[in-house]
């Protein structure tokens, strides 16, 4: 019982990173229909930006996590304004290409700074501690879920009542009819990357903190497509929800069945999970069936 | 003149000239009807003037829009909006998804308003208490008239000084068209905002204009005081009494030929 309880709180705090960086890729989505492939790549470059500010130059936390997010924001204004904004109006399926090669591009360039090897997370976070229901849970995983959920709470609240959120979810409603009332979709579509590309460097921070860094961590883009096509691709509280399941359900399986059949367990149970569900609503839990009306 | 068209080219897809040499003009505090038959090319007069061309791939090759005494053709649209003029496209083009309230609140945002949201959304309800009655409501699941309705009020919390409209009365019952133009007649009157009103019903459009044009085929054929248009035997004949019903509509399409002779001729 207590090892299921560590488990699933773990899991949550976990879970509630993917929500995060799935965010990112939801925000993408809905506002230019555009399915970002490099969404794990851009953990990766924020966990490495933090690794540099924090153990290459030896800023404090403080300073180091704040910058992180500066230069993350700072990419995604970039890329958007290089890369995608030449292509609006192509293709989808050409855009789709661009955020393929943008990833390779984000990787290549990670490899070339910092190397393949392992990088061990300074700790950034005060000891602290918590005894829930007689179960433990480290300091990181508490810090993670905490942050994680301030911000999610955050940016929905964000995206429900301030004027930049109402203009989001418009341009992301009714292109043409958004810039009929003036409102600049291509300001609206630099900021969802932006976003994007700051909740990446943030999950990537918060899981960096629990674990070691490597070149591997773009792979958490991976993890992002069961997160957010259960939750609905474009649903905010379907992505945390969508966070949440795969999150407990990886822990789960991981510390139940894999000892049990073999490894490999941990990282297909959500893709299973992700079958069954979309078998049931094929729109994941939270996305859109279009409104029909005559 | 708050608004001068002067010979006017579009160009769609940088291939098919859709209005070729168009003129007209719109006075300060005045209501102009822009009239003529289906792909006439109104919808894309409208557009031309309110920047919303170039999301359709299409662009003016050609002469001049004066707003105000500046040169406006190929501004983005958000910047014209900004100036004052706002298009409601035909269709409604509801955020379907978003509640009524947020609807208004995107015409609102670009004055970089969410702040003065309150005051500012009561315009709207005075001119249609419906929508306040709806305000949560999710906007996809209103009657088409109360969203046409909606989009006006989404256009007025711009605060335009030049509204453009496309094809209000489109698939609304007779009741509510009548409701609607008294509506229109009074966001001119009571706000002084000025009025370009493109219409299949050419009755009802010449009823609350000042000035009428026809256009065939990317040009204007004829214009005048929209008392005399009414009385002209060929808008007459062409638009008042046959424009009501889509049957008819495409009856008209046939008689093109004849109809183009008569144009000029008149
Ligand atoms: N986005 C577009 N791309 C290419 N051609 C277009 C586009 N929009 C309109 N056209 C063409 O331009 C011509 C004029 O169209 P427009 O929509 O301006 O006509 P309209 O007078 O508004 O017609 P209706 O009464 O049917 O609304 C038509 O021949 C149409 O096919
Ligand atoms: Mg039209």
């Amino acid at each position: 019982m207590r090892f299921f309880l560590q488990l699933l709180v773990t899991g949550v705090a976990l879970g509630s990173i993917y929500a995060l960086i799935a965010l990112g890729f939801v925000l993408i989505y809905k506002s230019t229909r555009i399915i970002n492939f490099a969404q794990g790549e851009l953990v990766l470059i924020g966990a490495f930006t933090a690794f540099a500010f924090l153990s290459q130059a030896g800023l404090p936390p403080a300073l180091a996590l704040p910058l992180t997010i500066v230069v993350a924001v700072v990419l995604g204004f970039t890329v958007e304004r290089l890369l995608l904004r030449p292509m609006l109006g192509e293709p989808v399926i050409a855009v789709i290409m661009v955020t393929l090669g943008l990833a390779g591009i984000l990787k290549g360039s990670a490899r070339a700074i910092w190397g393949s090897v392992n990088r061990p997370f300074p700790d950034i976070f005060p000891a602290l501690s918590l005894t829930l229901f007689g179960v433990g849970i480290p300091g990181p995983f508490l810090w993670g879920c905490l942050i994680a959920g301030v911000c999610l709470v955050a940016f929905t609240l964000f995206f429900r009542f301030s004027g930049w959120g109402v203009m989001m979810r418009a341009a992301a409603n009714h292109q043409a009819a958004a810039l009929s009332v003036g409102i600049d979709v291509r300001r609206v579509f630099a900021l969802s990357w932006a976003i994007a590309a700051a909740v990446a460097a943030l999950g990537g921070v918060l899981l960096g903190a629990i674990n070691v860094i490597d070149m591997n961590l773009g792979a958490i883009g991976l993890k992002v497509f069961p997160v957010v096509i259960l939750g609905g691709l474009d649903s905010i509280p379907g992505a945390i929800l969508g966070g949440l399941i795969i999150g407990v359900l990886e822990n789960l399986s991981g510390g139940f069945i894999e000892p049990w059949v073999g490894g490999g367990v941990k990282a297909v149970a959500p893709f299973v999970a992700l079958l069954l569900i979309l078998l049931i609503r094929p729109y994941g839990l939270f996305g859109t069936r279009e409104i029909e009306r005559l | 003149m708050l608004l001068e068209i002067n010979n006017l080219e579009v160009l769609y897809n940088e291939v098919v000239l859709v209005l070729k040499g168009l003129s007209l003009a719109v006075p300060e505090g005045r209501i102009v009807a822009l009239l003529g038959s289906n792909g006439a090319g109104k919808t894309t007069t409208l557009r031309a003037v309110s920047g919303l061309l170039k999301h359709e791939n299409g662009a003016v090759t050609q002469g001049t829009i004066t707003y105000q005494g500046a040169r406006i053709e190929g501004r983005p649209a958000h910047e014209i909006v900004r100036r004052g003029i706002v298009q409601v496209m035909e269709g409604r083009g509801v955020f379907d998804e978003l509640t009524v309230e947020d609807n208004l609140r995107a015409g609102l945002a670009v004055r970089g308003g969410g702040r003065r949201a309150a005051g500012e959304l009561e315009t709207a309800f005075g001119y249609f208490p419906v929508l306040k009655a709806r305000r949560r409501q999710v906007a996809g699941y209103l009657s088409g008239g109360e969203q046409q309705m909606l989009v006006i009020g989404r256009a007025l919390m711009t605060r335009p000084a030049l509204l453009l409209l496309d094809e209000p009365s489109l698939g609304l019952a007779p009741l509510v068209v009548g409701e609607l133009f008294r509506i229109i007649q009074r966001i001119n009157r009571e706000a002084g905002v000025s009025i370009l009103l493109v219409e299949q019903n050419a009755q009802m459009a010449l009823t609350i204009a000042d000035h009428g044009y026809v256009m065939e085929g990317g040009r204007i054929m004829l214009d005048g005081p929209a008392r005399e248009l009414q009385d002209n035997r060929n808008v007459r004949e062409f638009y008042l009494g046959l424009t009501e019903q889509g049957a008819l509509k495409s009856y008209r399409d046939v008689k093109h030929y004849v109809r183009r002779k008569r144009w000029f001729s008149s």
